[in-house]
């Protein structure tokens, strides 16, 4: 297994237009029912994985997704 | 009519009822796959055994038919595999459909230049037919047909065990038992030894029909088809012009109800159309484990193939392990024997076969849980996965319908000397299968036919190299010109392979050493 504490995820701002970029998030689930969002969630998942290609930031993000849930 | 015609191989009045007979080196337990394979290859180096069988015919249903290019090409130094690729189905293409589209196909031999195609799809009963054949023909092998063994009995250097016949009971002294005998191993009940696992719960159906029509050639995978909208269907050819058809049928069916010819007739009428015709050939309604047993080597008693460690059946990787369990053990229970290798060279048999079966149940239980998703977010991944791969071709890999049967690597074995130089390209490393190529003068002959059944040299250049005095049994083959088998093993002038018994690399230089070499050998037969 990758290493996990590696630090590869960037925890920092990386987008010029932040605001955009998270209200075309939630847009794009605008009118989708609960299970509709599963599955276009399940679909943006998998080819943002893809796109970023490094497993340790996907298994750093895996994981970081999970803790903040646990904490919340 | 059947395509098939079951034949009762003869029993004989074994001798020990007389009171003849003696001590056996090796007493195989279970004529399927594995037991005659092993007895095939101790014979090819002198050790004879006894092959033990509660039945008298070959395997009832088509059961394993994918036979894998690392099978044939170990059925082939039996002179088999000839036959089986005559009588079967080659095939190295698949196509995966979702609905009623194909998504993509794949090629699981895109290059040639090997003497076997990836798969070759023969029934089961045939593979068995042939390798009776050439057991009943070899003296060394004695096929006891009809000889059940109700006991087992480990002693310090041996076992007994106790057989029933027809004319009654006896008992045969080994050096040592191998339990061929299948996932209901009748040896491991009576050794009482745990078979720990997991258990699925999903039930699929088995139709093979004689279809009398056109039939496809490459094997064709469906998510959710129009003709089983629910779940998932695989088709295979084989022999005879037998499909097989396998529909997943879910966790709640009744399986008597779906074995009923009336419904099995339902679902192909829907799948191959009102025109289509067919005989029914075997049924059979399956759930599957994936178990395996913490040793393989319980001190003179040897499990291979289901017996130590099953599988699912996606990706064919129960039949073809077996072969592979007794290919690994063959040569290293013929040197202990031979007393050219200590005991503890079998305990590399364990800890090599494991690491594969581990292999083999991870790739498994990944694609039956790709195809029978366990809970609601692994569907919702594995239907996005499916609905993307049609446009984005990364998805095309994510799709696991059977990650198919390949040699596992063996990284990490104490047998291996790891690589010293550090410019390999490619080529197999210590730990992986050898690679087959054509070799020659004009390429006619195949890499595979130059071994024996010993070590094997593998050494590239135009010229001979100073080989002196190699260890008795090992051969050198010099690999000259610029072809294939120079790329596949990245083959410069000096470069040797230190090839096993099993075709396995165990250790790689890139100039001939002939102290490093005898090293090498040394730490592969467990005299290191």
């Amino acid at each position: 297994m990758a290493d996990i504490t590696t630090g590869a995820l960037r925890r920092t701002l990386n987008l010029a237009r932040p605001d955009d970029v998270y209200n075309a998030i939630v847009d794009a689930h605008r009118d989708l029912s609960d299970e509709q969002c599963r599955a276009f969630d399940a679909r943006l998942i998998l080819l943002l994985a893809n796109h970023v290609g490094d497993e340790a930031v996907l298994r750093e993000a895996l994981r970081a997704a999970r803790e903040t849930m646990e904490e919340a | 009519m059947p395509s098939y015609a079951y034949r009762h191989y003869p029993y004989h009045r074994p001798a020990e009822l007389d009171g003849k007979g003696g001590r056996r080196p090796v007493v195989i337990v279970g004529a399927g796959l594995a037991g005659p394979t092993l007895a095939l290859a101790l014979a090819r180096r002198g050790v004879p055994s006894v092959v033990l069988d509660e039945d008298d015919t070959v395997s009832l249903g088509s059961r394993s038919i994918c036979q894998a290019k690392h099978s044939l090409e170990t059925w082939d130094r039996f002179g088999v595999a000839g036959r089986m690729v005559e009588k079967g189905i080659t095939w190295e293409q698949g196509e995966l459909y979702l609905h009623d589209k194909p998504v993509f196909r794949f090629n699981l031999q895109p290059e040639p230049g090997h003497k076997f195609p990836a798969f070759v799809n023969l029934q089961q009963y045939y593979v068995e037919e042939y390798l009776f054949e050439r057991c009943l023909a070899e003296p060394m092998i004695e096929m006891r047909f009809r000889n059940k063994v109700v006991g087992v009995t480990p002693g310090p250097d041996g076992v007994t065990v106790e057989i029933e016949t027809p004319d009654g009971r006896y008992t045969l002294d080994a050096d040592w038992l191998v339990a061929c005998d299948g996932v209901r191993s009748t040896v491991r009940h009576l050794l009482d030894l745990p078979y720990p696992g997991e258990v699925f719960h999903d039930r699929f159906l088995i139709s093979d029909i004689r279809l009398l029509s056109e039939l496809p050639k490459e094997r064709r995978f469906w998510f959710y088809p129009p003709f089983h909208p629910t779940n998932s269907v695989l088709l295979h050819r084989q022999a005879d012009n037998v499909l097989r058809v396998d529909f997943q049928l879910g966790p709640d069916a009744d399986p008597e109800e779906e074995k009923k010819p009336e419904n099995i007739d339902r679902r192909l009428r829907q799948m191959f159309g009102p025109e289509a015709r067919w005989e029914h050939e075997w049924t059979s309604v399956y759930t599957f484990t994936c178990r395996m047993m913490e040793r393989f080597v319980h001190d003179r008693v040897v499990f291979a193939g289901d017996a130590a460690h099953v599988v699912s059946p996606f990706g064919a990787r129960g039949g073809n392990a077996a072969i592979a369990d007794v290919d690994n053990l063959a040569w290293k229970l013929a040197m202990v024997l031979a007393r050219t290798a200590p005991v503890s060279l079998l305990d590399s048999y364990c800890s090599e076969r494991r690491a594969a079966a581990q292999e083999n149940i991870l790739n498994s239980t990944r694609s039956t849980d790709f195809i029978t998703p366990k809970f609601a977010a692994s569907r919702v991944f594995r239907d996005a996965t499916l609905s993307l791969a049609r446009d984005f071709p990364f998805a095309r890999a994510l799709i696991n319908s059977g990650r198919l049967s390949v040699p596992t690597a063996q990284p990490g074995s104490p047998l291996d000397t790891p690589d010293g130089d550090a410019d390999w390209l490619r080529g197999p490393g210590p730990g992986r299968a050898m690679l087959d190529a054509p070799v020659g003068r004009d390429g006619s002959g195949w890499l595979i036919d130059r071994l024996g059944p010993g070590f094997a040299l593998l050494t590239f250049g135009d010229t001979d190299v100073p080989i002196g005095d190699l260890p008795s049994g090992v051969i050198c083959v010099r690999i000259a010109g610029d072809g294939l088998a120079r790329q596949r093993y990245d083959g410069r002038p000096g470069t040797t392979y230190l090839v096993r018994p099993d075709r396995y690399v165990a250790a790689r230089w890139r100039r001939f050493d002939a102290a490093a070499i005898a090293a090498a050998i040394r730490r592969a037969t467990g005299n290191g």
